[in-house]
């Protein structure tokens, strides 16, 4: 090793010297640099191989149950009776299914007006106040939600919705009483609308303040009241965002475990009415999980609601993202 | 003057403001209501042996003891889980920002990071358990922790990436040009530059953390003692709320509403208390 002046030095020596300088060497900066640049972009290839990792693990474990039978059976299959090995996920989809809907469906008009709200007409001081509200919302554990629907919104779909639609809506297949309880899957929809709305309104807020503002004043300079320029102007130049917001909501909505299954009944049948109980995958995984080493194929069945839980996800949320990151990296550049 | 005044386009526009106002009031109430429950339903079952003393015998028949075991074993968890995922958190948000930015890999990382995010804490705790299994390690405070840091990582990671993001160009310019080399730039302009960033991250995953119940079902287990070891199960808050509203007693169920209350308490201060650091640390940051 040469320094400066062109003399042979040993490595220990440079190093040595390096110690002993008030100031770091040129060569020991650059060496640092290059260093942490490797171990840095190691470590930042984790999330990228986290997602192969998880997806290869359930698929391994899941294989006993999705090879043994034909896929159609297993995703459509109706009977889950693990002591004779048979493992239908149908009820436990469209439990899923349609906790999520009507969750979203609820979620999704009150989401847009809020964020409309605050990125259109609110005052800072509006908006500074609502952010902590928001925040707070979304900060709040699931297992509290599950408490609050316990003791809140069960009893209020028992005692109220309940009797009203037996009253005046009973003609309405879907919306059929057909059970005694208030463990249903509006109870469950209607704690999850409010758990994802901290987050749909976020997301739809971030969409609705990439609209440059000259398009706004241009609007509204030629005599556009806000609602006209909101619904010209603002929102078809962001609808695919929106939709992604949604579909991205609807993705956190699906995996929402403890909360859902504390308040939906986790009764392992097709629904047919939103006052029927219905089982969600994520409850089914999380309900047996203790138990199921003693059955065959029981754990690796339980992780193929998983691979079907994540599957759905990562397709919804690599859509949406791939649309947001669009759409917001506009700005960014 | 009067069509004018209510021509439909202005009706229109009272109407849908009224809808605004109403969706806005019932988020508010909505997070109103919670709260009141929680506390209305917790609070007479909250006494101070609740806190201070791990379950007794029969303490799930309604006899005497607290949850003090979950909150420490929740602390530890959350606390573990944290500094875990800041470990690897902060190169990977530092390495996104001074070397990659824009780049293809740099946006791959990112739609990664986006789509851990939003992948369920059942799916984190089904692999976290596979991965158990494989290692041969049983339930213990130590897999609970490294699923909790898995699930905290991409959050974190995002959260420190937007304000990176809003970080002044010129400052890192000014570092680069006076001679830094990026690694430098990294941890003295860029760290300091987004410290408030970084502990606002750093609580949002231990709010998020503390709270998760479904990945810590299967990896950390639950046990009445507190945790000594790292090797051993560990109870958390979570899951002492779920068991205790599972059991038939109404006694019990109120400890259940009563350790709901508890960790909605710690939830808020940290919620809380993010905002109020943040504020105070932005003084310190170049605008």
């Amino acid at each position: 090793m040469e320094d400066r002046n062109g003399i042979f030095k040993s490595k220990s020596l440079v190093l040595a010297e390096g110690r002993l300088q008030t100031r770091p060497s040129a060569d020991g900066r650059a060496r640092a640099d290059r260093n942490a640049r490797r171990a840095f972009s190691i470590i930042t290839m984790l999330p990228v191989l986290l997602i192969a990792v998880i997806s290869v693990a359930l698929i391994w474990r899941a294989w006993p149950v999705v090879g043994d039978q034909p896929l159609s059976k297993t995703i459509f299959g109706v009977a889950w009776r693990p002591e004779e090995g048979s493992f239908g996920f149908w009820p436990f989809i469209t439990g899923t299914a349609w906790v999520t809907m009507v969750g979203m469906l609820l979620a999704v008009f009150p989401c847009i007006m809020v964020s409309l709200y605050l990125s259109e007409y609110a005052h800072t001081a509006t908006r500074s106040l609502a952010k902590p509200v928001l925040d707070l919302l979304a900060a709040i554990p699931p297992v509290v939600y599950g408490v609050w629907g316990l003791l809140a919104i069960v009893p209020f779909v028992e005692h109220v919705l309940a009797p009203f639609a037996k009253r005046w809506l009973g003609a309405v297949p879907i919306l059929a009483v057909n059970q005694p309880t208030g463990f249903s899957i509006l109870a469950g929809g209607i704690v999850l609308a409010v758990m994802v709305a901290p987050f749909i309104i976020s997301v739809l807020y971030e969409i609705f303040a990439t609209v440059p503002d000259d398009l706004r004043h241009a609007s509204l300079a030629v005599g556009a009241t806000r609602w006209q320029t909101i619904r010209s102007v603002v929102i078809p130049r962001v609808l695919p965002g929106i939709v992604a917001g949604v579909v991205l909501g609807a993705s956190r909505a699906l995996g929402e475990t403890i909360a859902v299954l504390m308040v939906i009944g986790n009764v392992a049948k097709v629904p047919s009415s939103v006052f029927d109980p219905a089982y969600p995958l994520p409850a089914l995984i999380a309900n047996n999980y203790g138990d199921m080493m003693s059955i065959p194929l029981y754990d690796a069945a339980l992780l193929g609601a998983a691979l079907v839980l994540l599957v759905v996800i990562l397709f919804f949320n690599m859509a949406s993202t791939l649309v947001l990151q669009q759409l917001l990296g506009r700005q960014w550049t | 003057m009067i069509t004018k005044r209510w021509s439909r386009r202005r009706i229109t526009e009272a109407f849908v403001k009224g809808m605004m106002f109403i969706s806005l009031a019932l988020v508010a109430a909505s997070l109103g209501v919670i709260l009141w429950t929680v506390i209305i339903r917790g609070l007479p079952a909250l006494t101070w042996d609740m806190v201070t003393q791990t379950p007794k015998g029969g303490y799930y028949m309604g006899k005497a003891g607290g949850v003090l075991n979950a909150i420490i074993g929740s602390l530890y968890l959350a606390g573990g889980g944290t500094a875990m995922a800041l470990l690897f958190s902060l190169p990977i948000a530092l390495y996104l920002e001074t070397y990659l930015g824009d780049s293809t890999w740099g946006r791959y990382v990112r739609l990664s990071l986006d789509v851990l995010w939003g992948i369920p804490s059942i799916v984190y705790g089904a692999f976290g358990f596979t991965l158990m299994l494989a290692i041969g390690l049983r339930a213990s405070l130590l897999a609970g922790i490294i699923v909790l840091s898995l699930l905290e990582l991409p959050i974190m990671v995002r959260a420190m990436d937007e304000v990176i993001r809003r970080m002044p160009v010129d400052l890192e310019q000014a570092a680069l040009a006076l001679g830094s080399t990026k690694l430098e730039v990294a941890l003295r302009v860029v760290t300091r530059q987004m410290l408030p960033g970084i502990v606002t991250a750093i609580l949002l995953a231990f709010g998020r953390g503390i709270g998760d119940a479904a990945s810590v079902l299967f990896t950390a287990g639950y046990t009445d003692r507190i945790p000594t070891s790292l090797l051993r199960p560990t109870a958390s808050l979570p899951l002492a709320v779920f068991f205790q509203l599972a059991t038939p007693y109404p006694e019990v169920q109120r400890r259940g509403y009563a350790s709901a209350l508890i960790l909605t308490i710690i939830v808020l201060i940290v919620s809380l208390g993010s905002r109020w650091m943040s504020s105070r640390l932005n003084k310190y940051t170049v605008k």
